[in-house]
Order: structure tokens, then C-alpha cells, then sequence
């Protein structure tokens, strides 16, 4: 019983691990104690003096966040003299606090309001006129508004400790004390807005968000970002029918109230004026505006032609469209219009990673081993540019249980900071650095391995022989760019594998084109693509191909084509994502564009018109099939339903690939960047940091 | 920047005085040393003393926007530094420091046109026994009284 003391808190005999500080002791036991500078995960600052209680044979009262519980502590937390304390430190905090509430972006969900309203001191005896500053501009996405400010620094603390930037920092003393930005009159950080939501009052605000409403007049809808591959959760604040905000304060999903600026910000997209809302359709070579049924009619009528012809098709998927949307476009594509040629862009070689860790179980790290491991390597990515949430946990789990971390880049990253070992190797040439850290790895307890998208083909497999080698438990992530490139490997988006990573061969069919040989065949006859802008990066070879785009705007692609469907984006719809580490989770719709449609609905009407066998569709209908086919993803319902993230593997037979390794290319986003989509997101492109580079840490 | 072979070798020893891996405790004291021989602390300053001890620009700022003995332009070359706190103030500190802005025609954190004499109000300057006290840079003069001040002034004034 000795790292466990028994305590009692306001009556109530709770139960403790000995040297657990109170304010968390009192939470748990759902007592709550008020605090502004206390935040969980952060230094301790006991500055705020909102949290004194007072304690049995303690002479004065005591702050409960540095408190550490010992056996038989008596404790109580709403007696009359602390009352009156709190009530004191709220007459001091709003000495020059404005009461602009009515007009405050905070109002509603302000902590300085709910603790003047709970301890009421509504009455104030201070004469003396308040400091009045001006507010300041630090980024496009970031005020400062000082009077506000009750100087309980999470900011800083969560720009320092959190994200390792230290942008944010205190200047001057006393009554005239500020927070104070990094270039003098203006930031130079992540833009990831963390100091915003983390901000008790209303002293960071958010410039997107800024009095555009009121908290309590917005629908709250979780979902996943669209962006990167990590799958944060993101509570999108839907007003008017218009998106005007992104948090998570609720703690809801893997990133608990982790964004970075695209989580946050990036939504902007969605409500973009170049947004496709109408069907296109080229007509004496000009793309001109027509209705659904015409375009439908149209593609639906070409398809059929081509297929009974037994020409050749070619289909490219998307890298953000839904898991559900990806099984049934193969569906679509292999029984509806007998191909194999279809593909995606590979961001990175899951594939090769199914096959090397076939017939394992627990061989995939979630996003969760990367706060609890105690150790993990990164090879060849720019995890806090390219992976925001997974460089945020692994930094959070080197601050809190002192995790080890290896690093093996081209150039410099952020993780150099505090890695133990950080080898430069030239982009390709990794695995011979990899190997010089050989024993001190095998020294480890336990790693996680995350490598990005130069580690593919050959070099996957090696990695693993690599990491069996190491006689330690060894779990992998294969860092992928975006929110559901996994999904769409997994649901079978691929020339040579069916959903679940089973061989085509298995369905009596050879494999279909690649990606680059459709673009390049000189007979193909329709390119049909998905939500992905092929054309920005390799030209098509027939100019006889009939080109069909779903997309959200007029990409390079598009430009192309000969029909354009306009779809709708992931925050318009329902479905399922896997992100990079393997983990399912529920998108939910948000808004509606009108004019669009969901790629899923695009199937069913298409599918509807041809005569084919299947379809409409559901969500709902098909993640049940999906659980039921495809391997690895026979996970709980219910709980998905509730906002839970589930960690999939695909437990394939698959023992041998061929592995493609010219295939496999990362976008090398940044955090400002977001592939095609990012153009469209107005707010990456106007912080100063934009586009941003990797590797110059 | 660069500074004079004393003041380096000032810094030198200093630096050598912290266990290492913690230099930039250094900080305030190089600051200060810093400011003596430049006058005040510079932005060019602030950002070799920066690159020195590996510390941002913003760093430094909370640092120098603390301490009110840091500072951004050059005092007079005689900074008198009258202390208004109790004891001296009981015993006429408040008399002697309106003296001295009426005798200099400058106020608190002010340089006199020929940047001769500059005038701060500070806190304790541990020199309670002797109240009122003022320093001169860092010089102390004791049980000070206007006429003693002015006396003060003149002697500053010939050219040493």
C-alpha cells in the first residue's frame, strides 16, 4: 500500500497513487477545484492562486496543482475562507480585465466568467481607471488583446513544452506584464493556434473566427480533418450553414485538443468561390455548365459503350475520399466495368509493410504507442511538417516519461532537439545509417519504427528484418500523406489488390495498369478519376481518352476532362477514414454544398444508369460489408458510431508483392501545404510562414 | 559585434564560472557587462549575446523588459540613482530627489542635453543605515542632502 495514500477531500475518502497532485486527485473524484495556469500535461506554475484549499494542520491554504497527496490529508475545497480567497484573486484578476463580455469571442466559454459567476465578485473596490492597451495582429490567425490577458501563461507553456517552437514568451512586470510574440510585432511559429484554444479568457483570439458569433449559436460537429494522414478529430462550429470554426476542445478523438493549422483553420476550402456546383460538360472544346441528369446520362452512356466494346478504362481513386467510397469504386470498377486498372497515388509503401509483417498481430503501432512507447526511430520524414499530430504525442511522450527518440533524415528536423542520436543520411541511402544505430537500439526496451516515403519496395522488407533483428518488440507506422490513403490501400484502390490486400489472381483476373501506365497508354479510352489531380504531375498520353473527373474544383485534371461531377468534400459528408497509423474512425457531415454530391451517391446514380447490379448506397449499408469482407476491419460498430478510433490490420496472406517502388512518392506537404486541396484553403496560404520546407528545421 | 579584449575576457571567466550546458545563466550578468561598455543593450547586443548563449531575440526581451537596471538607451555618463524607498524616504529623499530634477532639468530615466547626468528613481539600494542614499553608476554617497547633491553635481562636473 505504499504508492498508494488514502485522503479525504470535502467528506469523501478517495483513493490515490502517493504523490499524485490534488486539483487531479479532486477531479477524478469529481470534485472540481478551479484553476487558470493549471493544465494538465503542463510545468506546474502556481501562479493563479485559484486553486487554494485548505488543508488540515496546514497553517494558510495551500494550491492544490503543486500539491502532491500524502496519507490521511484532510481537505476541503469550498469552506467559506476559500471562497472568500477566490473570490479576492477574481476582484485582482478583473482589476483590468475588461468587462467587454457582450462582444468577447470567449463569452459563453470563458473560465474567468464561469468563475466569477460561481464565486461572485461581481463587486469591485478598486477606483483606480483600468490599463487600457490596444489589441494586436500577430499572424493572420492570431490577436492579442492584453487587457484580457490574466497571465496564467498555458500560451507560452503549450508553444514552449508542446510544440517545441517557443514563439510565445513575457515581457515587462507587474501590472504592464504582456504576453509578447517571437519577431517583436508578429509570430513565426506553426500558426497552429493552440495558444487560442488553450487561452482561459479572451486574450488570443482566433482571426477566422473572431466576432463572427456566438459560441452557443453553433452546431458542433466532430469529425476528421481532411488534411494530413494522422486523423485528428476536429469539432467543426457550423453557423448559418457556413463553417467558421475547428477545435477540439472536448478532447474527443486521438489528438485529444491537438490541431495543427490545417485541423484548425483549413476548413476554409468548403465555402471557397472557385467550388465546382454545377456539372460540367465539354461542348466544342469549352467546358460548359449542364444538369446532373444530362452529365450522369452522358458518362453513364460512355461507360457502357467502352465496356461493351471491350476498350480500356482507366480509373484513379482518391486519397481523401471515404473508406466506403473506395470499396465501392472497386466494386464499381472490377464487376461494373470488368477492370483491374485502377490505382491511387501512393504516398507511401503500405503495401510492402502488409506483406513483411504478414501473419503478425500488434506489429502496427497506433497513434497512442507513440505517447507510450518508450522509445521509437524516425526515418526519412519531417514529422513535425508532415506528421503533426504524431511529432505533437512523441514530443509529449519525451516531456512526460522521457521516451528516447532516433532520428535518421536528409536534413534537419525539429525532433534533433531532444533525440538522443540524429544521423543525417541522404534521401534512399537511410537504412545503412539505420543500421549504425544498431545497438543502441537493440538496447531499447521496445520501438516504434516510422518511416516515410523513400523506405519502400526492398527497403521495407529490410527495415523489418532490421527490426526483428533487434531481438525487441517492435511496432511500425508507414507514414502516409493524407486522411485516408490508407483506406484507400486497404479498400483495394490498387491494380494488383483486392480490399484486404488479397491478390487479384485470387479472383481469376490479371492485374490492371498502374497509375503511370493508364496515363501513358496510348489507346486508353476513358480515364475516370476521383478526387485526385493526376494531370499536375505527368501529361495523358491518348488524346482520345474521354476523361470523367469527380472533383471539388477545376484542377489541372479536370481542366481535362470531358465531364466534371462536382463532389462533395469529406466535411460534407458521412463515412469512415483510416489514418496512416491504421486507425478507423467516423466522419460526420458538417455542412451541405448545394449543387454537389457525395462520390458515393455519384456511384449509385452512375451505377443506376448502366444497369448494373448494385447499387444505390448507404454509408452505413456499406460499412457493414466492409466489416464483414475485409480483413482486419471487423471492428465495433457502436463504438465507431461514438466518435472512437479503432486500430485495423490487415492480417494478409500476402507474402509476396511486387513491389513498385517508382509508385511510391510522397507529396512533401508541409504544415502549410495540403496537396491540390491546399490551394483552395485561403488561410495556409496567407501566414507568412507559407509554403515552408521541410527539413530546415 | 565585438567588444573589448577586457570585456571578453570578463565573459570568458564568467562562462566558466556555470557547469556547463548552462551558460545561458550567464545571461544577465554578460548583459550588464555589456551595457557598461556599450552604454545600453543594443539590438546588436541583445542579438550577439543571443548567439553567444544560444537564446532567442524574445528571450532576452522578457529579461530586459524585467529588470529595471537593463537598459535599451544610454544613460548620462554619471547615473545618479536616488532611492525614494521608506527609509530614505522618511529621512527626505523625496525632498532630495525633486531637488536634484529641478537642479539637472531632467526627470526620472532622462539624460541631460550634453549626456553628462541622468537621473532613476530606484527601489532599496540596501543602504538603509545611511539614508538617504543615492549611487553614482556604482559608487554610494551617504546620509546625501540637497546641498550635499549639489556639491555632488559640481565635483562630477570638472573634468577628472
Amino acid at each position: 500500500m505504499a504508492d498508494r495514500v488514502k485522503l479525504q477531500i470535502d467528506g469523501k475518502t478517495v483513493e490515490a497513487p502517493a504523490g499524485a497532485l490534488l486539483i487531479n486527485v479532486a477531479r477524478q473524484a469529481g470534485i472540481d477545484i478551479p484553476a487558470f495556469c493549471y493544465y494538465d500535461g503542463l510545468a506546474l506554475q502556481a501562479a493563479c492562486r485559484m486553486c487554494l484549499v485548505e488543508v488540515e494542520k496546514a497553517p494558510k491554504l495551500l494550491a492544490a496543482c503543486t500539491l502532491p497527496v500524502t496519507d490521511g490529508m484532510v481537505v476541503r475545497t469550498e469552506t467559506a475562507q476559500v471562497r472568500e480567497a477566490r473570490k479576492a484573486m477574481l476582484e485582482f484578476l478583473l482589476t483590468n480585465h475588461p468587462l467587454d463580455c457582450p462582444v468577447c469571442d470567449k463569452g459563453g466559454e470563458c473560465e474567468l466568467q464561469d468563475a466569477v459567476f460561481r464565486y461572485g465578485a461581481g463587486e469591485s473596490r478598486f477606483t483606480e481607471e483600468k490599463l487600457h492597451v490596444p489589441e494586436a495582429q500577430w499572424s493572420p490567425v492570431v490577436y492579442y488583446d492584453a487587457p484580457r490577458c490574466i497571465l496564467c501563461y498555458r500560451c507560452v507553456r503549450i508553444c514552449d513544452e508542446g510544440l517545441g517552437v517557443r514563439a510565445l514568451g513575457v515581457v515587462n512586470r507587474g501590472a504592464t506584464t504582456e504576453i509578447a510574440p517571437n519577431r517583436g510585432d508578429h509570430l513565426e511559429c506553426d500558426e497552429c493556434g493552440m495558444c487560442i484554444d488553450i487561452c482561459p479568457v479572451g486574450a488570443l483570439t482566433s482571426g477566422i473566427y473572431r466576432y463572427k458569433t456566438r459560441p452557443w449559436e453553433m452546431k458542433h460537429v466532430g469529425t476528421i480533418c481532411t488534411h494530413c494522414g494522422d486523423g485528428c478529430k476536429t469539432t467543426l462550429g457550423v453557423y448559418g450553414g457556413q463553417i467558421i470554426r475547428g477545435n477540439n476542445r472536448d478532447r474527443s478523438g486521438i489528438n485529444d485538443e491537438f490541431l495543427c493549422i490545417k485541423g484548425r483553420y483549413a476548413f476554409d476550402f468548403v465555402h471557397h468561390p472557385d467550388r465546382l456546383r454545377t456539372p460540367l460538360v465539354r461542348r466544342n472544346g469549352q467546358l460548359v455548365e449542364t444538369s446532373w441528369a444530362e452529365a450522369l446520362d452522358l458518362v453513364a452512356r460512355k461507360f457502357s459503350e467502352v465496356k461493351a466494346r471491350g476498350r480500356k478504362f482507366g480509373v484513379i481513386g482518391s486519397n481523401r475520399t471515404t473508406n466506403e467510397e473506395n470499396y465501392v469504386l472497386q466494386t464499381f470498377v472490377r464487376q461494373g466495368l470488368g477492370t483491374n486498372n485502377l490505382d491511387h497515388h501512393r504516398t507511401g509503401d503500405v503495401v510492402s509493410l502488409v506483406a513483411a509483417l504478414a501473419g503478425r498481430q500488434g506489429a502496427l503501432a497506433a497513434s497512442a504507442d507513440l505517447y507510450q512507447r518508450k522509445a521509437a526511430l524516425i526515418v526519412a520524414a519531417d514529422l513535425a511538417q508532415q506528421h503533426p499530430l504524431l511529432a505533437f504525442l512523441l514530443r509529449a511522450n519525451w516531456r512526460h516519461h522521457q521516451a528516447r527518440v532516433y532520428v535518421v533524415t536528409p536534413g534537419p528536423v525539429r525532433e534533433d532537439s531532444y533525440a538522443v542520436r540524429s544521423v543525417r543520411a541522404p534521401s534512399g541511402e537511410e537504412l545503412a545509417a539505420v543500421e549504425s544505430l544498431r545497438d543502441a537500439l537493440a538496447a531499447e526496451p521496445e520501438l516504434v519504427i516510422l518511416f516515410g516515403d523513400s523506405v519502400k519496395g526492398e527497403r521495407v522488407r529490410r527495415l523489418v528484418e532490421f527490426g526483428d533483428s533487434l531481438g525487441i518488440s517492435v511496432q511500425y507506422v508507414c507514414l502516409l500523406d493524407y486522411s485516408n490513403s490508407r483506406g484507400a490501400a486497404d479498400m483495394g484502390v490498387l491494380p494488383d489488390l483486392l480490399p484486404g490486400y488479397a491478390p487479384v489472381e485470387a479472383s481469376g483476373a490479371p492485374p490492371g495498369l498502374t497509375l503511370p501506365e493508364m496515363l501513358d497508354a496510348p489507346d486508353l479510352d476513358v480515364l475516370w478519376v476521383i478526387g485526385a489531380n493526376p494531370l499536375a504531375r505527368r501529361a495523358l498520353t491518348s488524346k482520345e481518352a474521354f476523361v470523367v473527373v469527380q472533383d471539388l474544383f477545376l484542377t489541372e485534371t479536370a481542366a481535362r476532362a470531358d465531364v466534371i461531377l462536382p463532389a462533395a468534400s469529406a466535411y460534407e459528408k458521412t463515412g469512415t477514414v483510416t489514418n496512416t497509423c491504421g486507425e478507423v474512425q467516423r466522419l460526420r457531415k458538417a455542412v451541405e454544398i448545394p449543387g454537389t454530391k457525395s462520390d458515393l451517391e455519384i456511384f449509385g446514380l452512375l451505377a443506376r444508369r448502366m444497369g448494373l447490379p448494385f447499387g444505390p448506397w448507404r454509408p452505413e449499408e456499406v460499412w457493414e460489408e466492409i466489416r464483414a469482407n475485409v480483413s482486419g476491419y471487423n471492428v465495433p460498430s457502436a463504438l465507431l458510431a461514438a466518435g472512437g478510433a479503432f486500430p485495423t490490420f490487415p492480417a494478409s496472406g500476402l507474402h509476396s508483392v511486387r513491389p513498385k517502388p517508382e509508385l511510391i512518392r510522397s507529396a512533401g506537404d508541409t504544415l502549410f501545404t495540403s496537396g491540390t486541396l491546399g490551394r483552395y484553403c485561403k488561410t495556409l496560404s496567407s501566414v507568412r510562414e507559407a509554403p515552408g520546407t521541410l527539413y530546415r528545421s | 559585434m565585438t567588444f573589448s579584449p577586457q570585456l571578453e575576457a570578463r565573459f570568458e571567466k564568467l562562462l566558466r564560472s556555470y557547469p556547463p550546458g548552462r551558460q545561458r545563466a550567464a545571461l544577465v550578468p554578460m548583459l550588464l557587462y555589456a551595457q557598461d561598455e556599450v552604454g545600453a543593450v543594443t539590438p546588436e547586443v541583445v542579438e550577439e549575446i543571443g548567439r553567444r548563449l544560444g537564446v532567442s531575440t524574445l528571450e532576452i526581451e522578457e529579461v530586459i523588459s524585467y529588470y529595471s537596471m537593463l537598459r535599451r538607451t544610454p544613460a548620462g555618463k554619471h547615473h545618479i540613482q536616488i532611492c525614494t524607498n521608506i527609509s530614505c524616504m522618511l529621512l527626505g529623499a523625496e525632498e532630495l530627489w525633486e531637488h536634484a530634477c529641478r537642479r539637472l532639468g531632467i526627470g526620472h530615466r532622462e539624460v541631460t542635453p550634453d549626456g553628462q547626468f541622468s537621473l532613476e528613481e530606484v527601489e532599496c539600494i540596501g543602504a538603509c543605515s545611511w539614508a538617504p542614499a543615492l549611487l553614482v553608476n556604482y559608487d554610494y554617497h551617504h546620509h546625501m542632502t540637497p546641498e550635499k547633491l549639489d556639491r555632488l553635481i559640481e565635483s562630477l562636473r570638472k573634468p577628472q
